[in-house]
């Protein structure tokens, strides 16, 4: 199990920031993410897009300001749970929360942090007969571990760089490799979607165009796949998984089953410092909602903040906190 | 005047009556109407969340270019006449379509 002061579920700018805040307070951060890389919205949706109105950068592309809220957290040493979506939170008797992720990590902390955005980032699925009974049994859509597919038959759904690039990576190591894809061109780099169509012609992969899966087979695990082609001709495939990636979307998902004061999937909290309607839990960012509430990186911070100055009564219940400018201690000394 | 017609989730068609030269894109009407779509990224495009069929069209829809086309392309639902709804103006040529709602619901 893991232990912290302060649990922030979210690495978006937002939850990346708090990390700062909390630690000019020397408290420890644990942050835990959906996604398997930090940055929220940022790193996922545009991380090549100039971002105009962060104070003291006239201009800074989106990655480039995750990468330097990590430089500016490193001190503070956080530690991290990625690729992980939080389930449940479970409060216990002497105050403290006990965080439990869909993979069963747990984490204890005295404080929890919702800097959870749009919600937890989940896979686009599609539309395929029994494809949730299939999931963790031979549909993922994700590689976590590529050894898992070693020596196995692989079949992959989608036209982006994903898809093209684990066709690519998968073609190593499987022991056959389907890509069925919607259309004919694909919408991945240009190099990636040249490299698979010649694989496909020198009979290393095999490449099912103008076709969408539509059935999954099997009895407990994956065993077969219906592949329907645009001539509405049906064919089936024997295989050990199946990999759709059609990218991913927001979900508000388990935070709306948290008994917190929700308005149209935002969070309500007091504008003093940003907690919520349950003693030890904040919401700070894009999750959140209070009268006049703007959805900008600059708003999150400044939320980051103020919750911090907070959430100190919880961690170090025993002691007086006096404000003072990082200036005087510098951050180095802390 | 420029009518449209909208047909939600549910399969319930409103029609809705929108002044000319308003300068706004077909995901900013329906926001407007309160229709619950997320449209994650405000209408630039690179989301998908906004995504609308396009059922009728007696004028002349702007053409679909490859950025909208690659985004079209990550919604596994996408058919042929699948469109973003941020990347539609609304003027004349919109007059009389019928737009199903795809997108994912904010909710
Ligand atoms: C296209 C676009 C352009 C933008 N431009 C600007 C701009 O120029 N300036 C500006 O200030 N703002 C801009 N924004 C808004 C800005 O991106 C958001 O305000 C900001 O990302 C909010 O940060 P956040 O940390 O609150 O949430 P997010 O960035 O959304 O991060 C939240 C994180 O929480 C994770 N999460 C959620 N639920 C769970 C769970 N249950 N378990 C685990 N993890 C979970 C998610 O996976 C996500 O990574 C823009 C947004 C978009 C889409
Ligand atoms: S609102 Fe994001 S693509 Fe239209």
């Amino acid at each position: 199990m893991i232990t912290t002061d302060i649990c922030i579920i979210g690495a978006g700018p937002v939850g990346l920031f708090a990390v700062f805040e909390a630690g000019l307070l020397k408290m420890r951060c644990h942050l835990i993410d959906a996604l398997p890389q930090v940055g929220g919205q940022l790193s996922e949706i545009y991380p090549q897009k100039p971002i105009y109105d962060i104070p003291g950068f006239p201009a800074i592309n989106a990655q480039d300001l995750v990468n330097n809220l990590l430089d500016q957290i490193n001190p503070f040493h956080p530690t991290f749970t990625l690729g992980e979506r939080v389930e449940k939170l479970e409060r216990q008797e002497d105050g403290s929360y006990l965080i439990t992720s869909n993979e069963n990590t747990q984490i204890h902390c005295q404080v929890v942090v919702i800097a959870a955005g749009l919600g937890s980032f989940e896979p686009r699925k599609p539309a395929v007969e029994r494809l949730e009974d299939f999931e963790g049994k031979g549909v993922a859509y994700m590689v976590k571990n590529p050894e898992l597919f070693r020596d196995k038959r692989i079949v992959l759904a989608g036209g982006g760089d994903s898809a093209l690039d684990w066709t690519l990576f998968l073609s190593e190591i499987a022991s056959k490799v389907t890509l069925v894809h919607r259309g004919e061109t694909f919408r991945g780099a240009p190099d990636s979607a040249e490299k698979v169509f010649s694989l496909a012609e020198q009979g290393r992969i095999n490449l099912i165009l103008n076709a969408n899966v539509t059935a999954l087979n099997g009895n407990g695990h994956l065993k077969e796949i219906s592949i329907s082609r645009k001539d509405k001709t049906v064919s089936n495939l024997d295989v050990d998984y199946f990999i759709p990636l059609f990218g991913l979307t927001p979900k508000l998902g388990p935070i709306a089953d948290w008994n917190l004061a929700v308005d149209k999937s935002a969070i309500e909290v007091n504008t003093q410092d940003f907690s919520t309607n349950v003693e030890r839990i904040y919401a700070i960012g894009d999750i959140n909602t209070y009268p006049g509430k703007l959805k900008l990186i600059l708003c999150g911070f400044h939320e980051a903040a103020l919750m911090a100055q907070s959430a100190f009564k919880y961690v170090f219940p025993e002691q007086k906190l006096s404000f003072k400018y990082t200036t005087v201690n510098g951050i180095h000394a802390l | 005047m420029i009518n449209i017609t909208i047909e939600d989730r549910n399969g319930t068609r409103q029609d809705i009556v929108i002044p000319e030269g308003i300068n706004l894109s077909l995901m900013e009407v329906l926001k407007a109407s309160e229709y619950n779509i997320l449209a994650t990224c405000g209408g630039m495009g690179i989301c998908a969340t906004c995504h609308v069929q396009v059922l009728e069209a007696p004028g002349s829809l702007p053409p679909v270019n490859d950025t909208e086309l690659d985004m079209l392309d990550t919604l596994p639902e996408a058919g042929p006449d699948s469109r973003l709804s941020c990347q539609i103006r609304v003027n004349e040529n919109i007059a009389g379509a019928v737009f199903r709602i795809k997108g994912e619901s904010n909710e």
